[in-house]
This record gives structure tokens, C-alpha cells and sequence, in this order.
């Protein structure tokens, strides 16, 4: 659990994060979104203490972050920048070696964990350990950098706009790896976007930032439908909200009873998925299969448009 | 041009060198009329090797030095707790650089008396301002990302420094240290003035002797070592900086 109390960071006399106060669960994704300079980034970096707060107190499981040095303190939270920023001069498997070289761990346990992440981010380990980072595409980049980021086993990971760098397929590609992660090892991460379509995506809740204060904090169905500001309403994209409202449903979760023609959509793919599927193939009803490829019913554009709508 | 050709003038130019200054005799009817009188053609006051080695020996040392020093303080005014001190070291090490050789051995000679210590403290001064330049742009001009992770993975200041900000900016310090070298095998030869032994002796005789000969063997076999010297420390840069990933400048 990370508790932020009262945070304020000023320069001189600008204030760039203004008394934040939330709590963000243990095993959960925060996502913080805001325009540039809204000090999203810096709230983040006064987690692990890149950055020092001018006033107030950030707990990491009850404890006072400012209870250990600040690069042992680094070294128990993930941290995974945009541009990934893996040193150029070290192979993959040693940039991802980083953190448990810095801790001493035994060369054993680093060459299994090492292997184990690789192998987890779908790179050969025999293959692509040995490389430079330059010999790698970009989306294997942004692999290694959170593979780096993950290699210590933190429960805290903190990722600055990760993904900013990456075009949209190997993105989209990117964006789900991280939640079967954060599934697998329990991970509670914070992540910093100025993505609306992102956060609701990948957050189980979201804060908003704007000009240094923390404007709503709240689930993604709660921030697109009670949208505390007008500007959070712009942030959320007003003629976008029903197709993100959808994305946060999977088609389980809309089926009806009863049978449709044509291809099946899987249980697991998005409502917005659906709609979409719906709308382009000129189909009333589409049938919907579960994991294990039985029919579980079928969804309609009806039903959907139904929950398209803003929740009373 | 063929890819082997530049590899096979080197080795060529390395040969030449080695049996230059191991045999010279054989050279002799080579360099036999630039000579008048039937002077000496070869070098007679003391072996050309030995004045080759030691001449390397003083730019060697003078510039093991002046990397020391000169990196040691572009670390420190590229520290937070030492950037006041960055003008500073600036303008000392550039009045090392302005202040000509000939200057500093002629100042230096009364206070440590004839020798190679005058020379080495010449080549010293002389050679801080280029390694220091490049030490300065190659800790300055890191990629920001990089230095932010190995920040945020938890290194210390010493450790980011050792681990990745020296690594990261060695092809660049080379780049000063082989400007610098360079310099110092040639303006090393004047430390024969003052009595070390390097290969200006050999010029130096044949200046007072009138011998083209004699010049003309020092100055070749300097200019031989620098370009090869030269060439060698620019593949070593180009390894280190493919090794990143960047091109070499």
C-alpha cells in the first residue's frame, strides 16, 4: 500500500505538485493523467525520491519512504522511463541484471532471474541476452526496460510514460503484457500518462492532475461518468466517453441468451470490441464463445448501446 | 579503394619504422646526399631506438598525467558540490594551454634544473586542456534517460559515475587523450633543448651541425609515431563508441 500524504513540491516560487493526498492498494495499477506540466512526473519521482517533497509525507506499507537512503530505497521500487534509457554500453542481460547486481545477489539467482524474465517478455535469452541494446527494434527496448525494472521482485513499480515512445500495435502489445505481469506477480504499480484511452485501460483507478493538484481520484467507470471537472470532462473526451465506458467491460459480462449467427467473439475481448464488430459487419447479434471455445450466448448492438449509456 | 590497402600502408609504415630505428644503416644510401662533406649520415651521438623509446617514455608519462589530473577534475566541476569550481579550472587549464612550451621550459629549467622534469612538466600543462575539453562535453552531454535510470535503479553517485557516465563518455575522453598525445610527441622534441633525451637531439644536431640528414631522420620517425599512434587510439574510440551504438565522430 502506498499512502500519499499531503505532498508539495515547490521551485522557488512555482509549485509544481500541490497537497496530494491518496492511497493507492496493494496489487492494483494507479494510473496518474494529465497535460504536460500538470506534475504528474513529479509526483511519481517523489516516490522513489528522485525528487524531494517541499512538504508532506509518502508511506510505502506504513513506512516513511524517507526511513532508508534514497538509492536503497530506488533499488526496492521499479522504476521504467519512456525511452526506456538502457545503458547502451551493457549487453540486455546485464542491464536487466541492474538492480540485483547493485543488491549482491549470487550470480546463480541473477542468471535464473534474468533467464526467467526474458523468457516472461517472449526474447530468447540465448539470443538476445549477448546483444547491445541498439541491436534491438524498439518494442523489444521497452521490453528490457521493464524487464529491468521487474528484475529485483519489487512490490512497487513506477513507470513514466512507458509506452510513449512505441507505435500503436506494438503498444497496444505492450500494454497487455504489463497487466499479465502485474497479474502474475502482484505488482502494485503507478503510472504516469498523459493518455486518457491508456489510463482507462490499464488502471484500476485513476487520478487526474491539473496544474499541480490532484483533481479527481476514482475508479474509470466513476471518472467517465461523474467527471469532477470540466476539465477532467475534456481530459475524458466527451464525444469518446461511451466507447471508453464499453472498453471497460469485457462481452462476458453483456452476453444474452439466445443464438447468433457468424464468427464467435471471445468472452474475454472488450464490449467496445464487440460494438465495433457489430457496427462494421452489419450485424444485429453476434454469438459469443467462453475460453474453453463453448458458446456461452450472444451480445446485441441493443445491449450494448444500453451500456454505452452514462450510468445513472 | 579496397579495404585492405589502408591496413597494408600501416603495417608497411610499422615495418619501415622498426627497421628504421633498429638498423640505420641500412638507410644510409638513402639519406646520403643530403649530406655534405662527408658528414655522418646516421645518427652518431647515441642510438636512434633508445631516443625512440624514451622519447615515448616522456610522452607517456607527461600524458598519463595530464589525463589523471585533467579527468579528475572534470569529474569533480561536473560534481553538483564542485560546478563552482567549473570556471575556474577552465582558465587554469587554459592558461596551460596558452602558455607556450618554450615559456614553461625556460621557467622551469631554474626552478628543477636541466632534464627530462622540465619537459614532462611542459607536456603536462600543455596537454591538460584537450582531455580536460573532451572529459567536460563527454560528462555533460550524456543521454539524460540514461543517467535518470541508472538514478532510479538505485546507484550511488559513484557508482552511476563508475558504471555508466565513465563508460558512456570514454570514446569522447580517448578522442582529448589522442589530441593530446599527439601534441606531445611533437613538442617533445624541443625538451632536447634543455637536455632530455628525445628524438629532438636528433634534430637539434643536425641543426647545429647543418645536417639535413640528421633533421630529416628525427623528424620522419616523430612523424611516424604520431600518425601511427594517432591512427591506432582513433580505432580504439571507433571500437568503444560501435560498442554504444554511436557513430564515431
Amino acid at each position: 500500500m502506498i499512502e500519499i500524504e499531503g505532498i508539495t513540491k515547490r521551485y522557488d516560487t512555482t509549485t509544481v505538485v500541490d497537497d496530494v493526498s491518496m492511497v493507492i492498494e496493494p496489487r492494483t495499477i494507479a494510473v496518474i493523467v494529465g497535460t504536460s506540466g500538470s506534475g504528474k512526473t513529479t509526483l511519481l519521482r517523489m516516490i522513489n525520491r528522485l525528487v524531494e517533497p517541499t512538504a508532506g509525507i509518502i508511506k510505502l506499507d506504513g513506512a516513511d519512504n524517507r526511513s532508508v537512503p534514497g538509492y536503497e530505497l530506488r533499488r526496492s521500487i521499479g522504476y521504467a522511463i519512456q525511452g526506456h534509457g538502457l545503458f547502451p554500453h551493457r549487453t540486455v542481460a546485464q542491464n536487466i541484471a541492474t538492480v540485483p547486481v547493485l543488491l549482491g545477489w549470487g550470480k546463480d539467482r541473477i542468471q535464473a532471474r534474468v533467464d526467467e524474465l526474458m523468457t516472461l517478455y517472449q526474447l530468447d535469452p540465448k539470443e538476445f541476452g549477448p546483444r547491445y541494446p541498439h541491436e534491438l527494434s524498439g518494442g523489444q527496448q521497452q521490453r528490457v526496460g521493464v524487464a529491468r525494472a521487474l528484475a529485483a521482485e519489487p512490490n512497487v513499480l513506477l513507470m513514466d510514460e512507458p509506452f510513449g515512445a512505441l507505435d500503436p500495435i506494438i503498444r497496444t502489445k505492450a500494454q497487455e503484457d504489463l497487466l499479465a505481469i502485474q497479474k502474475r506477480f502482484g505488482t502494485t504499480i503507478i503510472l504516469v500518462t498523459h493518455d486518457m484511452e491508456e489510463a482507462v485501460h490499464m488502471g484500476d483507478k485513476i487520478a487526474v492532475m491539473d496544474a499541480g493538484k490532484l483533481v479527481q481520484y476514482a475508479k474509470p467507470a466513476e471518472i467517465l461518468a461523474n467527471p469532477a471537472s470540466s476539465f477532467v470532462e475534456t481530459l475524458v473526451g466527451a464525444s469518446e466517453r461511451p466507447f471508453r465506458l464499453l472498453s471497460l467491460g469485457r462481452v462476458r459480462d453483456a452476453v444474452e441468451i439466445g443464438a447468433a449467427e457468424g464468427e464467435a467473439i471471445p468472452g474475454d475481448a472488450s464490449q467496445r470490441d464487440a460494438l465495433a464488430e457489430l457496427l462494421w459487419t452489419g450485424r444485429p447479434a453476434l454469438p459469443v464463445k467462453g475460453a474453453d471455445g463453448k458458446p456461452l450466448g450472444r451480445v446485441t448492438v441493443d445491449g450494448l448501446i444500453k451500456r454505452a449509456a452514462r450510468p445513472a | 579503394m579496397k579495404a585492405w590497402l589502408p591496413l597494408l600502408l600501416r603495417l608497411a609504415l610499422v615495418v619501415l619504422l622498426v627497421a628504421f630505428v633498429t638498423s640505420p644503416g641500412w638507410f644510409e644510401p638513402l639519406l646520403k646526399p643530403l649530406t655534405e662533406n662527408n658528414a655522418p649520415v646516421i645518427y652518431n651521438q647515441g642510438s636512434l631506438l633508445t631516443l625512440t623509446l624514451l622519447h615515448l617514455r616522456i610522452v607517456l608519462i607527461a600524458t598519463v598525467a595530464a589525463t589523471i589530473v585533467a579527468v579528475a577534475l572534470a569529474i569533480l566541476v561536473t560534481r553538483p558540490a564542485g560546478a563552482e569550481f567549473l570556471p575556474l579550472s577552465r582558465s587554469l587549464v587554459n592558461i596551460g594551454q596558452t602558455f607556450p612550451p618554450v615559456a614553461v621550459l625556460a621557467l622551469a629549467v631554474p626552478a628543477v634544473g636541466f632534464g627530462e622534469k622540465p619537459t614532462l612538466i611542459a607536456l603536462f600543462l600543455y596537454g591538460l586542456l584537450p582531455i580536460f575539453e573532451n572529459a567536460l562535453t563527454g560528462l555533460t552531454t550524456l543521454p539524460a534517460n540514461v543517467v535518470e535510470a541508472a538514478r532510479g535503479a538505485g546507484m550511488t553517485g559513484w557508482q552511476r559515475l563508475t558504471k555508466v557516465e565513465l563508460p558512456l563518455s570514454a570514446p569522447i575522453i580517448l578522442g582529448g587523450i589522442r589530441l593530446s598525445v599527439v601534441i606531445s610527441l611533437a613538442t617533445a622534441t624541443i625538451g632536447s633543448t634543455v637536455a632530455a633525451k628525445t628524438l629532438g637531439e636528433v634534430i637539434i644536431a643536425g641543426l647545429l651541425s647543418n645536417n639535413l640528414a640528421f633533421i630529416l631522420q628525427g623528424g620522419l620517425i616523430v612523424a611516424a609515431l604520431a600518425v601511427l599512434i594517432y591512427d591506432g587510439l582513433s580505432a580504439i574510440e571507433r571500437y568503444a563508441a560501435r560498442r554504444m551504438g554511436r557513430e564515431a565522430e
